[in-house]
């Protein structure tokens, strides 16, 4: 495998220009949980010309729905869920300022053109390895949406936190180049 | 008087009583034991699809994977944050009386107190305003009344992302077996990354509609790498396993050689102008665990 490029939150464009689908990424930062239910409320703010609640601009989305923390612990089991559900807000949130998405499964071709027009990256972690996923994360915080439960927003600080650049600025698709090099 | 009891002797089962506390109890306990420890036989896939993985980056998902399991299962921690719907498939035996409450309201309250006392994720909700129910419930319930005087349980919690994946089609006879084969093959390539590669192909052909998806899911209970007792149907499930595979997409859909671990398959007799046809994706959590009570 590749070597494992390091990158903090939040991104740059010169940053995310410089990633390639296909690139190990281990992520440092911070990063904002969403996912349905919240996702449909972040747009509502921007349809309402309102503030969102916290600054999007060079952040990471990370589409997840953490378990309840047991005791003593930061946080429950942590891994992504599908992307594809949010692809009818993730351009809103590109033209905004959104840098990155963490997610795992394809992306609509709109969403994949808005990741070129608005440099951003669509990042995959390992779906179903969530206790694992979960040991990067060393702080959590919810921040808005507490009524949503698993799908309120949180403020995660991560270390390590480990991606495969899936969408690049450029309009390459690891999930397509991947599949023609293993196709028989 | 006594005839009538000289015959219900000679039955193979008497009628008995089985508490709904007990039920409660293990309701409860599978749920959490089956979001905490993958059986053996899904971790047995794992290793010996790492080992046959040709993609780097494959191989590496299934180490992750193997680790994972092992962290949840020693901390006790789930696998995965979905942790499901609850699909509990009970098997009733006739000869049983449960006393104290209903079937279904014991298993609710089994999930209900297995989702809170484990940690585990609550993901119901209601479909419209899509509120949260706060407790996992209603579990899906699928009751089958057998013989005999023991209940079967098993708890399979399921993912909403490898489920949203699983179809029912309703085929023409004409289209035959060479037209299930490309539904379901058809099927995978559609699913691609999403429902968590490496997966277990769950098909149910026969039936009717709703009987066809019931058939895939059952299907996903049976141990992974066993072979189907029809010999029709094992040659089935190794060609589409094949097929499935040679797409390419491999683990987490990122490239490779091993994208499902298995393909199962169910049959039943089905009406002269129809040929039905459910598939059910599981993703590698592949989670179900079960007791006799």
């Amino acid at each position: 495998m590749s070597e494992v490029i390091k990158i903090t939150t939040p991104l740059s464009d010169e940053v995310v220009d410089s990633l390639k689908s296909g690139d190990q990424v281990s992520i440092k930062g911070i990063l904002y949980t969403a996912r349905d239910a919240a996702h449909k409320r972040l747009i509502d703010l921007l349809d309402h010309r309102d503030e969102l609640p916290f600054d999007i601009k060079g952040q990471i989305i990370y589409y997840v729905g953490p378990t309840p923390a047991k005791p003593g612990a930061i946080i429950g089991s942590a891994g992504p869920t599908t992307s594809y559900r949010m692809d009818p807000y993730a351009p809103r949130l590109m033209e905004v300022g959104m840098k990155g998405m963490i997610g795992k499964g394809n992306r609509t071709q709109s969403v994949i053109d808005a990741m070129v027009k608005y440099k951003s990256i669509y990042f995959a972690a390992i779906g179903g390895a969530g206790a694992l996923v979960a040991r990067s994360i060393k702080k959590v915080e919810i921040i808005a949406y507490e009524d949503l439960g698993p799908e309120a927003i949180r403020k995660m600080e991560v270390e390590d936190f480990q991606a495969v650049v899936v969408n690049d600025t450029y309009g390459n698709d690891v999930y397509k180049e991947g599949m023609n090099k293993y196709k028989r | 008087m006594n005839d009538i009891y000289l015959d219900l002797s000679k039955q193979s089962s008497f009628m008995r009583t089985v508490e709904h506390a007990s039920i409660i109890e293990a309701v409860k306990n599978l749920s959490m034991e089956a979001n905490y420890d993958l059986a053996t036989d899904v971790v047995t896939a794992f290793e010996k699809g790492k080992e046959q993985e040709e993609s780097p980056t494959g191989k590496a998902i299934f180490s992750a994977l193997l680790k994972n399991q092992n962290i949840a299962r020693d901390e006790q921690v789930p696998m995965c944050q979905d942790t499901g719907f609850s699909v509990i498939y009970v098997e009733l035996g006739q000869d049983v009386h449960i006393k104290g409450g209903s079937l279904e309201d014991s298993i609710n309250e089994g999930v209900r107190e297995g989702y809170a006392d484990g940690y585990l994720r609550k993901s119901m909700c209601e479909p419209f305003t899509r509120k949260n129910t706060g407790d996992n419930t209603p579990a899906i319930i699928i009751t089958e009344i057998v013989s005999g005087n023991k209940i079967k349980i098993v708890v399979a919690p399921k993912g909403g992302g490898s489920e949203n994946m699983s179809r029912v089609t309703m085929l023409k006879p004409a289209d035959g077996k060479e037209g299930i084969k490309e539904f379901v093959v058809n099927r995978c390539l559609e699913a691609g990354s999403n429902p968590c590669p490496p997966v277990i192909v769950g098909v149910g052909i026969g039936g009717s509609s709703e009987k066809a998806a019931i058939l895939a899911r059952k299907s996903l209970f049976r141990e992974i790498g066993s072979k189907n007792s029809d010999p029709e149907l094992s040659e089935m499930e190794a060609d589409m396993l094949k097929r499935i595979n040679d797409l390419g997409m491999g683990p987490q859909g990122l490239g490779g050689t091993q994208y499902a671990l298995a393909v199962h398959i169910e049959k039943f007799p089905c009406h002269i102008a129809q040929l039905p046809v459910g598939v059910n994706i599981c993703c590698h959590a592949a989670r179900h665990k079960e007791v006799v009570l």
